[in-house]
């Protein structure tokens, strides 16, 4: 093993011996391609012609009047190709697995957004692909589902353990383990083992760069503070790693879910309910109990329903560069409707979770302040869970004469 | 020290038997008499694996039976009641299975300290690479306890060595790729692996993963030290009980 990828204590590579020698060689060739000029030049290339990069940046004026504060800005990954900020680091490591001459992808998904991309990619580059999902998550997703299936990649919905991103994360080791030669296994967050952590936020920093250059041609100065949800990581690190270095301060975003005290949330950060671990090949705050075996999380969104946090986000919390605070499932889908209200965009369920923060600080700064919401996805996914939510009579009167229908 | 009690029994038998089994899965009690029954039988060591919720290297019996047993309750505190009872009761080496963040949670000296206790022998940790076991190293070098490594297939000889160098009681090597409990192919790539395996250390090695009968048990004779029966016990006393154990150990060799 060359370099341990340690955060000041956290990251590492906890590795089963059999996988050691895969992660050299993918540590290896990752290296080796962000030392490329022309590889950083074939990524932008493809994310300009097959997705929609470099996305914009909107002023929202309507939310800006309406809380009379800080002018809100919001970076729009929902208009990736794929609907979200996952494909940045899906075609990244698709360009690593064609480098490394594998042709087979897997990969764990929790909103299915990962999935979608991981699947799209491998249709575009002619991989093999199996997804692994939760249970529970596949409920929840179903449109996503669906598209995977479309898109020709096996879906495996996972039975062990609580049936959401963790135990997809844990299939998807069993399966790689097993299938190592021939198989790259798209890691869809900046979690894991050594590389991982870094190599997802290399490819998510273009969010950043962009964003930074982007408001500083519209504005002339930076903004003052910066919101990202925060499940394993990668969009909140995407988008902060534009702005380490600049006076400007950083908040994360994590699932409140039912509220920090009822023990339903996945807040590994931002609650007192997690501490230091290593699981899944890393270590890092984890909510598990005093035993060390890894609790049950909820959040309304899959994509932020995980027990662990990016390493680098751990760090980051620590040295007191970025912040962290939680929004509840209800304040989330308030914040959802607001938006789509106010100014016609649809966050998904994940990204909502920036907004309800940035929603709660906007009043109180000044309107010379600019605040930058990272919109890390589109909410078209989660209309099931949406509109029961809204508990939308119209669409339930549409469900089931779809059910009958099906049944006739 | 493990590795002496290994070679003297090596001059008896051909090759030795080593068992695992998930403490708590079925129960505790259960399992008090699984291990009776396996020492009877005359294994030679055992595993007992402390249960962990992601037991990212077990394929689906051993996770089902990790699983469960923490449904049922089990705690570390009751597994290490229960080795206490166990060293007392049994005159073979015991060692620990478990994975990193068990050790980690506990306090790796105080595991340490509470496996020295206990009498236990040793452990084996397969999330645990000896980079990242350093403060683990220490204390089951400070208080007599050997470090179990593992080789595996895609393991290079230079880093054989490497893991060699850190290794006490035996070398665990790990017959294929993929989780426990799949099958294994017994033929002549194994022999070459082996071959490996044994050029870059003297201690003693055991070979499991798909180990599940007397045929298996014959080729390795000669080539391995240890055999490893994980899986393939714990699906026995699922199907047909623990009143099946004994002779199916005894039918192994
Ligand atoms: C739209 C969206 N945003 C955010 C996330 C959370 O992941 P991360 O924290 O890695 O950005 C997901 C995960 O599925 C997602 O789909």
């Amino acid at each position: 093993m060359i370099d341990r990828g340690y955060y000041e204590g956290f990251g590492g590579a906890y590795l089963p011996e059999i996988l050691v020698a895969t992660f050299d060689d993918l540590e290896d060739k990752f290296i080796k391609a962000k030392n490329d000029p022309s590889f950083w030049q074939e990524y932008t290339d493809i994310m300009s012609t097959y997705s929609c990069r470099p996305t914009p940046v909107t002023f929202a004026e309507n939310l800006t009047n309406h809380f009379n504060g800080a002018r809100i800005y919001i970076k729009r990954e929902d208009l990736n190709h794929t609907g979200a900020h996952k494909v940045n680091n899906v075609m990244g490591q698709g360009l690593l697995v064609k480098r490394m001459g594998k042709t087979r992808v897997i990969a764990e998904t929790g909103a299915g957004q990962h999935g979608v991309a991981t699947a799209t990619m491998a249709a575009k580059f002619g991989f093999k692909c199996t997804i692994y999902m939760g249970e529970v998550d596949v409920q929840r997703q179903r449109p996503n589902v669906f598209w995977m299936d479309r898109l020709g990649a096996e879906v495996i919905p996972v039975r062990e353990g609580t049936r959401i991103l963790k135990d997809a994360i844990n299939e998807a080791f069993r399966d790689w383990v097993g299938n190592m030669d021939m198989t790259h296994y798209v890691l869809g967050t900046a979690c894991g083992p050594h590389p991982f952590p870094e190599m997802v936020s290399y490819f998510q920093s273009i969010i950043g760069k962009e964003a930074r250059k982007q408001i500083l041609d519209k504005e002339g100065r930076l903004p003052s503070r910066i919101y990202a949800c925060v499940g394993g990581g990668s969009n909140a690190l995407g988008i902060f790693k534009g702005f380490l270095n600049d006076p400007v301060e950083l908040v994360g975003v994590e699932a409140g879910g039912r509220g920090l005290d009822s023990g339903r949330h996945a807040a590994r950060l931002s609650s007192k309910d997690a501490s230091i671990g290593v699981a899944q090949g890393y270590k890092t705050y984890f909510l598990q109990d005093s035993d060390g075996q890894m609790k049950e999380t909820h959040s309304v969104a899959a994509g932020l329903d995980y027990v662990g946090v990016s390493p680098i986000l751990a760090y980051l919390k620590e040295s007191g560069r970025v912040r962290f605070e939680s929004a509840t499932d209800r304040e989330v889908v308030d914040a959802m409707s607001l938006t789509i209200k106010k100014e016609g965009l649809i966050p998904a369920l994940e990204s909502a979770h920036a907004f309800v923060q940035a929603f709660k600080e906007a009043p109180k700064l000044s309107k010379e302040d600019i605040i930058l919401i990272n919109q890390s996805g589109r909410g078209d996914k989660d209309i099931f869970t949406v509109a029961d939510a809204f508990d939308d009579p119209r669409w339930k009167e549409f469900i089931k004469k779809k059910a009958e229908e099906y049944n006739a | 020290m493990l590795e002496s009690y290994l070679k003297s029994r090596l001059i008896e038998k051909k090759i030795l038997l080593m068992t695992h089994i998930v403490l708590g899965y079925p129960s505790f009690e259960e399992c008090f008499k699984i291990i009776e029954t396996m020492v009877n039988a005359g294994v030679d060591l055992m595993e007992l694996q402390i249960p962990f919720s992601e037991p990212i290297a077990d394929g689906p019996v051993i996770l089902h039976a990790n699983q469960k047993s923490l449904a049922e309750g089990s705690t570390v505190e009751k597994c290490l009641d229960f080795a206490q009872n166990v060293t007392r009761s049994f005159d073979i080496p015991f060692l620990f299975m478990s994975y990193y963040n068990i050790l980690f949670k506990y306090g790796i000296d105080r595991f340490a300290v509470a496996m020295a206790e206990r009498n236990m022998k040793g452990a084996i940790v397969p999330d645990l690479p000896p980079e990242e076991g350093q403060d683990y190293l220490n204390a089951m070098k400070q208080y007599n306890l050997d470090p179990i490594f593992i080789f595996s297939p895609t393991t290079p000889d230079e880093r054989m060595n490497y893991l060699a160098s850190f290794g006490r009681g035996f070398i665990y090597c790990v017959a294929r790729k993929g989780v426990t409990g799949l099958d294994t192919d017994f033929s002549g790539q194994l022999n070459k692996y082996l071959e490996r395996c044994r050029m870059a250390t003297h201690l003693p090695l055991a070979l499991g993963f798909g180990v599940k009968d007397k045929n298996d048990i014959d080729f390795l004779k000669g080539k391995t030290d240890i055999a490893v029966i994980g899986t393939q016990t714990i699906r026995l006393v699922e199907k047909k009980g623990v009143g099946a154990v004994g002779e199916f150990i005894g039918s192994l060799r």
